[in-house]
């Protein structure tokens, strides 16, 4: 099914009477989405770009049977959104939200994992199958349908990659933007696994940047476990440390978290890091030529 | 955001945290009367926001009014690590029987806070660590559990404070108890992502005394830590990007870069740099690229008098490119700009932009095909720029 979400997904958006929920609802739905349910506390009965909005989760699943949340809603108010999606039974929410403080993602993450429910985000751009399921703000049109899986820290740079990817016929399986915060959800570990396991994937793009290690434990997991090929790009490598570039979690904090040290951890691992993002497709190819070679 | 010390301290004592009386000073003058209101022997220490002053001679204990003249008119006004002084703590002074460690911080891997304490402070833990595993307690803490009783007595078990107590009788096994516990809440309570005391210390007279404090806020909580003050970054120019809904870092190369989004703006500066260039900011203008946005990064970018080219790199997700395009038009072309102009525009509806912006043919603007395109073309205009005034090469 590609991973996480495909055209079976059944779709809530939390925050649907919002200007950007009514907006992204419109652009889910025109790609392919199964738009199910829409919630906005005291706005049950209505409804928006022709999807039944419900005062509540709850209400909304056991009407429509939805089963991925994606939240529309400010900072302040996506800890107990989060909390309210999980508690109705999501299996996985979708945070778009920027800005959300690190308590409140830390409580967040922690009873989602008690629950059992999976996170992508927040301050990202949600993931998407392409033709199939968009749950978040990517934009459709740059998608194509196909076996490469892409797994990201940035929104932006995850269009550039694709954007490359679907015009040299590289079509996608699932693109994961798994957000820009220190704390977040699923992360390349998580999702490579998927990739790894899901029949219609055949190789993954992971992109990376400063702060953290999750690249670092990205390398060591595809090193021991992943038989398809991995290419990568890593941005940052002319970061101040100290300095938070655009995402909250993009920081070089003494000597750790260093693009460079990124790098090399993922070379050791034997994938292939693209200088810039426009090379991405050149090294895939390359990959995928040495694999039907061999 | 950092805290200073002093402000760090503030939080501590408004907790109930033991800190010395201490009061803050901006001149050598202020620092005398604070000594002379304390009692000496006092410790004169620069305030700033980064480690290792100690080391750079930014900490001094003082037995005499003399000696806290001299050494505040030392300390105000030195560079640590770049940052200048400019605000003095003049504390009581201690005497310390023992130094620890005591610390919690929010962790990416554990996905939620850590409590870390050692029995040595003031030094490397991480050292003593590798000669003493039994020195280093490391606790994660669940976010929803709190601080548990088990791990508080974790910690006072492993600082070996024997029979030691205060004056008042009261044991020191106890006032760290109560201390470790008393950071947690403020920790949580005033959504820190770093509290951190070192040194911790017992003194000769078996109070556990906080002697220093670093104190990080998350900025992203800041609208429910009303009573603290937004940092606004050395030159104020993070600030106003704050307000202009701008993610904005001054860098030290010449070469101003705008774009929307995060990676794809450290990426075009990885570029400039792989190219031989160097980039004068980060500045991430976001979705949308609303013409009035672009003309605040504008501002802000060219404030900083060394640059000497701007490159402009969009990338159409949701927006038009040819949105972006008449969006910079309207900017572009209502101010005259010093400096060359390089666009790149990709994505949706490029082309209809880059023929949007060679229509308006607006002066000193050059329309790159791509992004590799757009670097070299900015490198070697802020290149020629640089030979052009005789600056450095």
């Amino acid at each position: 099914m590609a991973i996480l979400i495909d055209e079976h997904s059944r779709v809530l958006v939390q925050g649907i009477t919002g200007r950007e929920g009514a907006l992204h609802t419109a652009r889910m739905r025109a790609a392919g989405t199964n738009v199910v349910a829409g919630t906005s506390p005291g706005k049950g009965g209505q409804a928006v770009e022709g999807v039944p909005v419900f005062d509540t989760v709850r209400a909304a699943v056991a009407e429509t049977g939805a089963g991925v949340a994606v939240l529309f809603v400010p900072a302040r108010f996506a800890r107990d959104a989060m909390i309210e999606a999980a508690d109705a039974g999501i299996g996985l929410v979708v945070c778009v939200t920027e800005g959300i403080a690190v308590r409140d993602m830390a409580e967040v993450t922690a009873h989602l994992m008690r629950r059992g429910a999976r996170l992508v985000g927040p301050n990202g751009p949600g993931l998407i199958t392409p033709g199939r399921c968009s749950a978040g703000i990517m934009p459709a049109d740059v998608f194509l349908p196909g076996h490469t899986g892409l797994v990201s820290r940035s929104g932006t740079l995850t269009y550039e990659v694709v954007y490359e990817l679907t015009r040299a016929g590289f079509g996608q399986s699932t693109c994961v933007g798994m957000g820009g915060d220190p704390l977040h959800g699923l992360g390349f570990l998580e999702c490579l696994e998927l990739y790894e396991a899901d029949p219609e994937t055949g190789s993954v793009v992971l992109i990376g940047e400063i702060g953290g290690d999750d690249e670092e434990r990205a390398a060591a997991f595809v090193r021991d476990h992943m038989t398809k090929p991995v290419v990568a790009y890593i941005a940052g490598f002319s970061a101040p440390p100290g300095k938070r570039m655009g995402h909250a979690g993009a920081i070089v904090e003494g000597s750790s978290g260093t693009a460079a040290e990124k790098k090399a951890a993922l070379e050791a691992a034997g994938i292939p890091v693209a200088a810039a993002p426009t090379e991405v497709v050149a090294l895939l190819r390359r990959r995928l030529e040495r694999r039907r070679a061999q | 955001m950092d805290l200073l010390e002093y402000e760090g301290k503030r939080l501590f004592a408004d907790a109930g945290l033991p800190v010395l009386p201490a009061r803050v000073a901006g001149t050598a003058a202020e620092a005398a009367a604070a000594a002379d209101e304390l009692g000496l022997p006092v410790a004169v220490k620069a305030q700033v926001k980064t480690g290792g002053r100690g080391k750079a001679g930014g900490i001094r204990v003082c037995h005499s009014a003399a000696e806290v003249t001299a050494a505040a008119n030392e300390i105000l006004g030195m560079s640590i690590r770049g940052h200048e002084v400019r605000t003095l703590l003049v504390e009581q002074g201690v005497e310390v029987e023992r130094e620890m460690y005591l610390a919690i911080s929010s962790s990416r891997a554990l996905r939620g806070p850590v409590l870390i304490f050692c029995r040595e402070g003031g030094v490397d833990i991480e050292e003593v660590a590798r000669r003493d595993a039994s020195a280093l307690v490391r606790t994660p803490l669940d976010p929803l559990l709190g601080l548990c009783d088990y791990q508080v007595r974790d910690v006072v078990a492993s600082a070996e404070l024997g029979t030691a107590e205060s004056a008042a009788g009261v044991p020191a096994r106890q006032a760290l108890a109560g201390v470790v516990r008393t950071l947690w809440r403020l920790y949580h309570d005033r959504d820190a992502t770093l509290t951190e005391v070192n040194p911790l210390v017992l003194t000769r007279q078996g109070e556990v005394v906080c002697l220093d404090s670093k104190v990080t806020v998350d900025d992203n909580a800041l609208y429910r830590q009303t009573d603290l003050k937004r940092d606004e970054g050395e030159d104020g120019r993070e600030g106003k990007a704050r307000r202009a809904g701008l993610a904005f870092v001054p860098l030290d190369g010449d070469i101003g870069v705008l774009g929307n989004g995060a990676g794809l703006v450290m990426s075009i500066i990885d570029q400039i740099a792989a190219a031989g260039g160097r980039a004068a900011d980060f500045c991430d203008i976001g979705g949308g690229a609303r013409a009035e946005v672009v003309a605040a990064a504008l501002e802000l970018i060219l404030e900083a008098r060394q640059v000497s080219a701007l490159l402009v790199s969009v990338f159409g997700g949701i927006t038009r490119c040819d949105e972006v395009a008449r969006g910079l038009i309207e900017v572009l072309g209502g101010r005259r700009l010093d400096v060359p102009v390089v666009v790149r525009l990709d994505g949706n509806a490029a082309a209809e932009g880059r023929a949007v912006l060679a229509e308006a043919g607006l002066e000193g603007v050059t329309v790159a095909p791509d992004a590799t395109a757009a670097v070299s073309a900015a490198v070697a205009v802020s290149r020629a720029a640089s030979a052009g005034s005789g600056g450095e090469a």
